[in-house]
């Protein structure tokens, strides 16, 4: 019983003249190859040329600073609670006379590392971060040769300081 | 034999050698772009402006790869059988015409290294010979594939040699002549090509010109998707190298060759006609006779990212079944024609 009209009976026929002696069929194939030979390649040229992103593009986390440059975490571990691939990591402590310019709440993550090879950037740590302090705004993750090089301290992840005074002037 | 005349030929013979070098170095080149833009990507371009130093990053590649002979190999053979595929390939370029005289002083200089009075029995023998390189190559590994491979190249080589060279006679009918200096001088202009008086023949002759190059469909001595390679899987570093050069020199020898036998050389249209001096037809003619050698190039290379390789069956159907009757044929009805044209309308 035929369930779907999906099946093809094949014939073999025994092949034509024409196609006995192939040149039909080879002059179609050089046809098609040379159409290609003038077409518009597709390929972008990556390092010079780098394709626009959609702005929602989901890359590299950054953890962010507040207007005064100082760090928005907070280390309370939500980012890392929610994350369904447990890539983050973190060390909380607690801020110290005189860093308040460095850090914005009273507790703030003295190690905080992402495993870049276990992200799936899904973006659920921005959202699940109360402090606006962690958004996947970034470019690509960049390939490298070892494992542990993949994971992403906060040298690599915060927000470089950026003066705004400099900026105005 | 004057010393002016023996530097006179030196020089040729060098100027030549370097060409069919560049040529065949930018023809790995040329090969990988045209295979890039037929698949829609760029190919190779990152070295140097659109990679032009490709060859030679490949080249210095090879020098510095480790150079294994297997232990069980016969070493002398070993290195003889590139040694030779790389010189048959060099020296069957001896008897082209590059081009018409040149004029310098009251000299006259002679395009063609050495105009051989039986030129195209020159160049069979000397292809021929190059199927020693692959066998010696082959045999010489201690390898039961590369020794197979080596005897897929050599029968297939025997094979498409009979059906060319049968497709030689029936040019050798028209131009009554075997050599290559003689058979171009006789297609100046346009309408004197050889194409018109011989077209199955041409086409004969190119397919066993692909089937003696090894290329693609014939490039079962070598297979590099999925039989492990052929005559050469033992071979690494230059040895390696070789005999892709010389795969490559011999493409451009055999597009020579074609040119010549078949396109008019170095023959345009119109050369007589433009009112040109006697040098400068001679030197827009070695021009041309490039062109026409660079386009066969590209069709070989065009070709090859087109077709599929033959099965080993039908590559000995399509020699023997095929090209070889067909060749025949072709002799007869040249000879009719000859006939009816020298009695009828001569
Ligand atoms: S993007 Fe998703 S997987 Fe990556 S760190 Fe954030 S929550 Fe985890
Ligand atoms: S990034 Fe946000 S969610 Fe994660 S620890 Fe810091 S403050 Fe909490």
């Amino acid at each position: 019983m035929q369930l779907t009209n999906r099946k093809k009976v094949i014939e073999q026929k025994p092949m034509t003249f024409a196609e006995r002696i192939y040149f039909p069929a080879i002059v179609k194939g050089l046809r098609i190859t040379l159409r290609h030979f003038f077409k518009k390649i597709p390929t972008i040229k990556y390092p010079e040329e780098i394709r626009p992103y959609s702005k929602n593009f989901r890359g590299q986390h950054s953890l962010k600073r507040d207007e005064e440059g100082r760090e928005r975490c907070t280390a309370c571990g939500l980012c890392a609670l929610s994350c369904p691939a447990e890539a983050i990591t973190m060390t909380a402590a607690e801020r110290k006379k005189g860093e308040e310019h460095l850090y914005r709440e009273e507790k703030y993550a003295s190690v905080y590392e992402i495993n870049m090879l276990r992200c799936i950037f899904c973006g659920l740590c921005e959202e699940a971060c109360p402090k606006e302090a962690i958004y996947l705004d970034g470019p690509h993750v960049t390939a490298d040769y070892l494992r542990k090089d993949f994971i992403y301290g906060k040298d690599k992840l915060v927000e470089p300081t950026f003066d705004i005074t400099k900026l105005k002037s | 034999m004057e010393w002016s005349f023996v530097i006179e030929k030196l020089i040729l013979v060098f100027i030549i050698f370097v060409v069919t070098l560049l040529i065949a170095m930018y023809s790995t080149l040329a090969e990988r772009k045209i295979a890039g833009f037929m698949q829609d990507r760029y190919g190779p371009d990152r070295a140097g402006l659109f990679g032009i130093l490709q060859p030679l990053c490949d080249g210095g590649k090879f020098f510095f790869k480790e150079e294994i002979i297997p232990a069980g190999a016969h070493k002398a053979l070993f290195i003889l059988g590139p040694t030779i595929a790389i010189i048959t390939a060099c020296i069957s370029s001896a008897v082209i015409p590059w081009g018409q005289e040149l004029q310098i002083g009251d000299r006259t200089i002679s395009l063609q290294v050495a105009d051989v009075n039986v030129g195209i029995l020159y160049m069979f023998g000397v292809i021929a010979l190059g199927v020693y390189g692959i066998m010696l190559g082959g045999w010489a590994s201690n390898n039961k594939f590369s020794l197979m491979g080596a005897i897929r190249a050599a029968s297939q080589s025997i094979s498409y040699e009979i059906a060319m060279g049968l497709s030689i006679i029936a040019l050798l009918m028209v131009t009554q002549s075997l050599s290559l200096k003689e058979i171009v001088a006789q297609q100046s202009g346009f309408v004197n090509w050889n194409i018109w008086a011989q077209p199955l023949g041409f086409i004969i002759f190119m397919v066993c010109a692909f089937a003696e190059c090894n290329r693609v469909p014939f490039d079962l001595p070598e297979c590099e998707t999925e039989l492990v390679g052929g005559y050469h899987t033992e071979y690494s570093s230059m040895k390696l190298g070789l005999y892709m050069f010389s795969e490559y020199i011999n493409m451009f020898v055999s597009s020579a060759l074609m040119a010549s036998l078949y396109f008019g050389g170095y023959n345009f249209p119109f050369m007589n006609d433009l009112g040109l001096s006697a040098n400068m037809i001679t030197i827009l003619g070695v021009v041309v006779f490039f062109i026409k050698i660079l386009l066969f190039i590209f069709f070989f290379m065009w070709v090859r990212w087109t077709l599929p390789r033959f099965r080993y069956d039908q590559l000995m159907n399509l020699g023997w079944k095929m090209l070889i009757p067909l060749a025949i044929a072709n002799i007869v009805l040249t000879g009719v024609f000859t006939l009816i044209k020298d009695t009828y309308f001569s």
